[in-house]
């Protein structure tokens, strides 16, 4: 039996408990969070044991792990404390607001031998765990190119104050929903050398982006394209999709199903042959001990808890993985601040509309970026003029 | 209960299996009259019990088996609420309350505003479940609803918490108020009738994925056969071709090869599809006593 906390009751807290409490190898022993209302009703009809704050449950409770589901801007606190308490985190994503952060938990994490691991349930999913496989089978033979897509109805409106609004609490499209296909694609290619071309755009919100464009640029000429968007009430809820292009084929994936074109000369793996193949959820997809809106969610906790007993620091999303994605966050941040490169003008480029920067360091990088390529296109405009005048 | 219902997934862009499938279906079922042309086919071929969902669009279902009671006489719904999605969304516009306030059924408004506010303030979970029940009724005022059920979602939701004494109010409210059985869908079954063994719910209607691959069937194959082999419950089978992955015939050989199945429910978008699901069944499903 391990001895877990919850910390964080909004739906995905919420589900958590659900989850991890109908574990048999669990027992929850507390839940905390910041309003008193959902408390108390737990309290007066589940029974469980509740907190209004972290570090007074770490006091009067011995737990083996804590399962954080705040608000983004609060995990780096509240995973240092979680960890100087010698228990094991699991975190929802994304882990940080920087990567130096998340690098620096990491580290404590391991110092100390614990667990820790990151809400990114997407690698969870059958379908994508097939691309990964396939991948790792160079199925497609070297990949040229990768496009990361989500679509769904989350900001409808010009409206709504959650702190899913706001940018600096950890909110918008690009830390809430364009995180997921990015992680698909770091755990698929790993860390990207640069972005380029990113744009944070509003549709509806006053604060934060509601769609992201950007190009990820990996080693050996390989390109990646993310195309994010919150705000398409065309999907009935969060569609991510991934296609990627290799010299021998390509693969298309959602939560759904796994289509893949092998070429002739292409080695297929087990299982495969030349030319379409397609495998679906309903063979793709594990039975779990306890279904709640899709096995994803139960199968990366029933990961953790095993990881849990068996003290095993390297699994699927640990903190380094998801330092990995924060850092790909942190460089879109920056690069869509310093806006277009090439101008039609031939003028130097100005940024359109800069996006707020995140954090001061933030901010200063990208003062500094943009300082350089206004320095940098300036030197361009003037060869270009002296290219003309001789 | 019929053997056999009618669901709807397959109106609302819903496929376990394909995307651009679902997308299709949602293209193709956005007008009304295409909903309604599946499901007179269902109707003529004596399936005359929808089990749906409390989506907008059923209301307008609703409103065309009023106007005509004569062809619908046989028409019978069993709601399934919530219809999770629309409270998603309203509590993340309109935050808890107004979320409630939303939804309050047409009739006694003010006595329901009364009964919202006063029960979300004593935290007391029984006038709020029962009026969000009343509010998710409404659509169906004046029709056959002889099965109301508890959507899996907040079943499952419910189940893992611990939040027992839900199933208790939900089960009591639709019966006194509704003159109806209660039915809890779930993805959980072997776990979900010790807990509404545990709380008194006696006999109840479940609903849950039952199929010859074990697909989403949490607590193991192994473990729904015996349920359906030493439990006290009335069984309705869903998914029970896996999403298209098993097909149609020897997914119902096997279902009729186990015990006590008292209905199942399937989706279909197509006369013919309907039509041979039906026959199949004629002939596969044992005799009723």
């Amino acid at each position: 039996m391990i001895k877990v906390g919850i910390v964080g009751l909004g739906k995905m807290g919420l589900s958590h408990v659900a989850m991890i409490r109908a574990h048999p190898d669990v027992s929850v022993e507390a839940v905390v969070d910041s309003t008193g209302y959902v408390l108390d009703v737990l309290s007066k009809y589940t029974g469980l044991r509740t907190f209004s704050g972290m570090q007074e449950m770490l006091d009067a409770v011995e737990l083996d792990a804590v399962i954080i589901a705040t608000p983004t801007r609060l995990h780096a606190g509240m995973v240092r404390t979680a960890l100087e308490a010698g228990v094991s985190v699991f975190c929802e994503k994304p882990l940080t607001l920087t990567s130096a952060e998340s690098v620096e938990l990491a580290e404590l994490a391991r110092s100390r031998g614990l667990v820790t691991q990151v809400g990114y349930h997407n690698r969870f999913v059958g379908a994508f765990q097939e691309v990964k496989k396939l991948l790792d089978a160079q199925a497609i033979g070297r990949v040229t190119h990768v496009l990361a897509e989500a679509y769904g109805p989350v900001v409808l409106k010009p409206k709504g104050s959650t702190w899913r609004s706001q940018r600096s609490e950890g909110g918008g499209c690009l830390y809430d929903y364009a995180a997921h296909p990015i992680d698909l694609v770091t755990w698929y290619l790993g860390a990207p050398t640069g972005v380029g071309g990113t744009v944070l755009g509003s549709v509806f919100s006053a604060e934060t982006e509601d769609e992201v464009f950007s190009t990820l640029y990996f080693p050996d000429g390989v390109s990646g394209q993310v195309s994010v968007n919150w705000s398409d009430e065309s999907y009935r809820k969060m569609t991510t999709r991934i296609t990627l292009w290799g010299t021998q084929g390509r693969i298309h994936a959602d939560r759904q199903e796994c289509q893949v074109y092998l070429r002739e000369e292409a080695t297929a793996p087990e299982g495969y042959e030349p030319g379409w193949n397609v495998r679906y959820t309903t063979e793709l997809t594990d039975e779990v001990w306890f279904y709640l809106r899709g096995e994803e969610y139960s199968a990366q906790l029933d990961a953790f808890v095993k990881r849990v007993q068996n003290r095993d620091l390297d699994g699927t999303n640990s903190f380094a993985s998801a330092a990995v994605t924060d850092r790909v966050l942190e460089l879109m941040v920056t690069d869509a601040a310093a806006g277009p490169r090439t101008l039609a003008t031939g003028d130097a480029p100005v940024p359109v509309a800069p996006a707020p920067a995140r954090t001061r360091a933030g901010t200063a990088v990208a003062l500094l970026q943009h300082g350089l390529q206004v320095a940098r296109a300036g030197g361009r405009t003037l060869v270009a003029r002296l290219r003309k005048s001789s | 209960m019929d053997r056999l219902l009618f669901g709807d997934n397959q109106f609302f862009g819903v496929n376990h299996m394909s995307e651009e499938k679902a997308r299709a279906q949602a293209m193709r079922f956005q007008d009304i009259d295409a909903v309604m042309g599946v499901l007179d086919a269902a109707y003529d071929e004596g399936i005359t019990t929808f089990m749906c969902t409390t989506h907008g669009r059923i209301a307008q279902v609703c409103d065309r088996v009023r106007a005509n009671p004569e062809r619908y006489k046989d028409f019978t719904f069993f709601p399934g609420m919530p219809y999770a999605h629309k409270y998603a969304d309203a509590i993340t516009e309109n935050g808890m309350l107004g979320a409630v306030r939303q939804f309050l059924p047409e009739e006694g408004l003010v006595n329901a505003a009364l009964r919202g506010g006063r029960s979300l303030a004593k935290k007391d979970i029984e006038g709020l479940t029962t009026l969000l029940v009343d509010a998710e009724m409404a659509m169906f005022r004046g029709l056959r609803t002889p099965v109301i059920w508890l959507q899996n979602v907040v079943v499952d939701l419910l189940l893992g918490l611990g939040f027992d004494d839900a199933f208790v109010i939900f089960a009591e409210h639709v019966r006194k108020r509704y003159d109806a059985e209660p039915g809890f869908i779930t993805m959980n079954l072997p776990r979900l009738l010790d807990t509404l063994e545990r709380v008194g719910v006696d006999n109840p209607i479940v609903c849950s994925n039952i199929n010859k691959i074990g697909f989403r069937m949490s607590g193991g194959i192994q473990g729904y056969q015996e349920a359906l082999q030493g439990r006290r419950f009335r069984a309705v089978a869903m998914s029970v071709f896996a999403s298209g992955a098993i097909p149609p015939r020897e997914a119902l050989e096997w279902i009729y090869a186990q015990p006590n199945i008292e209905s199942v429910v399937f989706g279909a978008s197509s006369r013919a599809n309907i039509h041979n699901t039906a026959m199949l069944v004629d002939e596969l499903a044992p005799a009723r006593a």
